[in-house]
């Protein structure tokens, strides 16, 4: 057990290491940073001067090896927009995109079960069809463009939610969270329901299809047989059986869920990490690209590690499949 | 005199006074499509960022709103001898922290502004000198004469000596700054508002000054910054009502925010010319297929592809009839054109003209365009490459986004363009800076800075003459004259394609009256909104 995840810990360090390779490698494409550090009609010397102390003259070898030490000790510079430290910009934006991510999956979670399990109980009613179509529109149709025609709807035509930002937010320590005000929490309606609905409508195909199928299976007709009443059938023995794939495909979503936040947060100004992230793009501030790219895969990273391991705790057959397999 | 008339003397004065200055009692909220970055006013030579930094800061002289140069913290200047100009201080005016503004200030700002790392070197000569006569004059001495010293000046913002000595700010805050400084997070001007709280690229909450020595004009307590990217979500936030002021409205929606009730959109020339260059130094294009020649060295070719663009439809048909065709490579409320008209469209003549060059069937060349930095930047270009196809020219339209637009086509990236399109604004609001940055011969070995932004690289000994003459003749008729005489010799060569002025466009709620300056910086020290 501990070989093992010794052995999926390295691995793990291994797709770090490629993440970074790729990252950088891609930062040589993004532009020359001194462009968007200075004005339009700045001398060559002062921009010399400026690609001198950021480093960017050196050999491309060296500069790679200055960004992956310091990134293995998770020291990411300064940002070359706003001068100032990258970790504490992210930490700074950090809250708002959690905050947005927690909500849009608890939006998710209810809603998708809710319609999953109506559809799959009454397939043939007219709600069910409407859930189908809605599931439709939510994997098609892009977030950006439900984001806008939210905006347009519910701010702009009937004015009952912002369009942009997190409204008043609370300090805790060095938490920010919208949640504790009225202006707040409006702010967090739509973007979570915009950031949520990809995910909804895949735990509600999941749902509808594990329930269909869980309710096929012997111990349901045998419920039936010794006369239960259908909402315990339901709820106590089909659902629950349900639930646990769900859990499984909420839990690893969740990463890409704050991966995705980014076109989410662009649409509304939501000033979290992705936000930022696509501000650097846009600006070339290579040390929050890649503290931001490092920091992603870091959570994917941990997220599979994590349920890899307790897969093998929850099912002792995977255990032997990997041992005799060595 | 009684008790009883003094006292209704003062009730009157009272009463008056509240008439005359409006209370400062409303909030407007304000976003823009960039953030405000850093508050150290000397890292970012950038007109919004400055526009900004202009509700907090000030300079010696201010622009008005018609542009014109009008006293500000220096409250009159004279020139006693060309290289001398003597500046006298207004008295009584105190940064937010409560220093006064002394002739001291002057002196330090003028070093930190030419300083290691400053943006904003070029806004003092690097050669002139700063002297304190007393507490309240300055003089500058200048090693030539220099007519327009103080056209830059508006943005050149004066800094408190004591204060950045005792934040350990005097340096400026380099753009490759490792470490935060104090100046790039804090403010201490002497302007209109003070910086309340600023979380860079999230919220700026600015603060209405009420010690400001000038009357103010506005009737704002404060004022909400917020940087919003995404042009839809912009519009969105005025047409709800959230936001009272933005800028810029994208063409497309200007037609729809006219239409709501409670916005409207101040439309208006603006100062930046663009324009369309063709590779004449090289002696082969980098992207063509003629090989062992440049066809743009011809100057038949270039006023073929002159011809060849018809701006008038550009005009109606892109950019919506907001813009203004120019003859000039400066907008006319930097030069006055009157003596110039733009050469006829005529794609016949200019097919012609192709054929007399021994071009009769055309030749291939790519264009690189940025695609997120002026108003409907790529879909110009994509006018442009028809227009051209018509007269067999077959382009390659390689639009981009600035970060590496600009990275290929400038200086650092070694100017590899045969084809492009570019925008550009003399900040010192005069033609001499277009005649020496973007028409100037490049590689001047006495002036290694003539011809910085000349992606171009048109070059004629003729035309630098004049445009050093410009540089240092103080009488204005002469000098526009000059001025006349240079654009004359680069329109002579086709040495480039002005396009035309772009159109600003501030999408501003019913609410809230706003002086739209040319220059495209945003003041809301002018402003004043309604009563909810």
């Amino acid at each position: 057990m501990l070989a093992f995840t010794l052995r999926r810990a390295i691995q793990a360090i291994g797709v770090m290491i490629a993440v970074g390779i790729i990252s950088f490698s891609m930062f040589r494409f993004a532009g020359d940073p001194v462009n968007q550090m200075v004005g339009m009609d700045t001398s060559g010397a002062e921009r010399a001067a400026i690609r001198k102390s950021l480093g960017l003259d050196d050999p491309v070898i060296v500069q790679f090896g200055r960004y992956v030490g310091n990134a293995a000790q998770f020291k990411f510079g300064v940002s070359y927009q706003f001068r100032l430290p990258v970790s504490n910009l992210l930490m700074e934006r950090m809250p708002a995109t959690l905050e947005l991510a927690i909500c849009a999956t608890i939006f998710a979670m209810v809603s998708g079960i809710l319609m999953g399990v109506y559809s799959a109980l009454r397939r043939d009613s007219l709600l069910a069809h409407v859930f189908q179509a809605v599931s439709l529109i939510g994997i098609s149709l892009p977030t950006f463009l439900i984001g806008i025609l939210m905006i347009y709807l519910f701010s702009v035509t009937l004015g009952w939610l912002p369009s942009f930002g997190r409204g008043d937010v609370v300090h805790i320590g060095w938490w920010t969270t919208g949640l504790l005000t009225w202006s707040g929490l409006k702010a967090l309606i739509m973007p979570s329901i915009t950031l949520g609905l990809f995910q909804m409508t895949l735990i509600m195909r999941l749902v509808r299809a594990e329930m269909l199928e869980v309710m096929r299976t012997d111990y349901i007709r045998f419920a039936r047989a010794r006369g239960l009443t259908t909402r315990a059938i339901h709820f106590g023995h089909a659902l629950r059986n349900t639930l646990v794939p769900v859990i499984t495909v909420a839990g690893l979503q969740f990463g890409s869920v704050i991966a995705f936040a980014i076109i989410t947060e662009t649409v509304f100004q939501w000033p979290g990490m992705g936000l930022l992230f696509v501000q650097a793009v846009q600006n070339v501030d290579i040390p929050i690209m890649a503290a931001y790219l490092m920091m992603v895969s870091l959570i994917f990273v941990t997220i599979n590690l994590v349920v890899d391991i307790l897969y093998t705790i929850v099912d002792p057959r995977l255990r032997s499949t990997v041992s005799r397999a060595h | 005199m009684s008790v009883g008339r003094s006292l209704f003397a003062a009730t009157l004065a009272g009463a008056l006074a509240l008439a005359v200055s409006p209370a400062l009692s409303q909030t407007l909220r304000y976003a823009n499509q960039g953030e405000l970055k850093s508050l150290d006013p000397y890292t970012l030579n950038e007109s919004t960022t400055s526009a900004h930094l202009g509700h907090v800061y000030e300079g010696l002289v201010a622009r008005g709103k018609d542009l014109k140069i009008i006293p500000a913290l220096a409250e009159s200047w004279e020139t006693p001898e060309p290289t001398r100009w003597r500046f006298h201080l207004r008295k009584g005016v105190k940064f937010h922290n409560g220093d006064p503004f002394t002739a001291d200030d002057v002196v330090f700002s003028a070093e930190r502004v030419r300083a290691k790392g400053s943006n904003f070197q070029s806004r003092v000569p690097a050669d002139a000198k700063a002297v304190k006569i007393d507490d309240y004059t300055v003089d500058f001495i200048l090693t030539s004469p220099n007519p327009i010293l103080t056209a830059l000046w508006a943005t050149w913002y004066i800094m408190d000596k004591k204060w950045a000595e005792a934040n350990d700010a005097v340096a400026p805050t380099p753009a490759a700054a490792t470490t935060p400084s104090y100046a790039s997070l804090h403010e201490n001007g002497t302007g209109p508002f003070t910086i309340e709280s600023h979380q860079p690229g999230v919220k700026t909450v600015f603060k209405a000054n009420p010690n400001w020595w000038r009357k103010p004009e506005h009737n704002l307590k404060e004022i909400i910054f917020t940087p919003i990217a995404n042009p839809a979500t912009r519009v969105a936030a005025l047409l709800s009502g959230e936001v009272d002021v933005i800028e810029p409205v994208p063409v497309q929606d200007i037609e729809r925010v006219k239409a709501s009730p409670n916005a409207t959109v101040l439309t208006g020339p603006e100062l930046r010319t663009i324009f369309v260059g063709m590779d004449q130094a090289r002696d082969e294009l980098l992207y063509s297929n003629i090989k062992g020649k440049n066809p743009f060295k011809d100057v038949r070719v270039r006023e073929a592809v002159y011809r060849a663009i018809d701006v008038d439809l550009i005009k109606n048909r892109v950019m919506r009839g907001l813009s203004t065709p120019s003859a000039l490579m400066v907008a006319p409320e930097i030069f006055a054109s009157k003596d110039f008209t733009r050469p006829k469209f005529d794609p016949d003549a200019a097919k012609k003209l192709l054929a007399d060059a021994g071009y009769a069937d055309g030749f291939e060349v790519t264009m690189d365009c940025p695609n997120d930095r002026y108003v409907n930047d790529a879909a110009i270009c994509q006018a442009v490459v028809g227009m051209l196809a018509r007269i067999g020219i077959k382009v390659e339209l390689l639009a981009q986004p600035k970060a590496q637009y600009f990275a290929k086509v400038l200086k650092p990236g070694g100017y590899k363009t045969s084809l492009f399109m570019l925008g550009w604004t003399p900040d010192t609001l005069d033609s001499q800076n277009v005649l020496h940055d973007i028409m100037g011969c490049r590689d001047d070995p006495k002036d290694p800075n003539r011809g910085e932004a000349n992606l171009a690289g048109y070059c004629n000994k003729q035309f630098d003459e004049l445009a050093d003459k410009v540089l240092v003749e103080s009488d204005t008729a002469k000098r526009d004259q000059l001025i006349k005489q240079a654009f004359e010799v680069s329109m002579k060569d086709w040495a480039y394609v002005p396009l035309h002025q772009q159109a600003l466009a501030w999408g501003v709620s019913k609410k809230v009256k706003l002086t739209q300056r040319a220059d495209n910086m945003v003041m809301l020290y002018w402003a004043t909104k309604q009563d909810e």
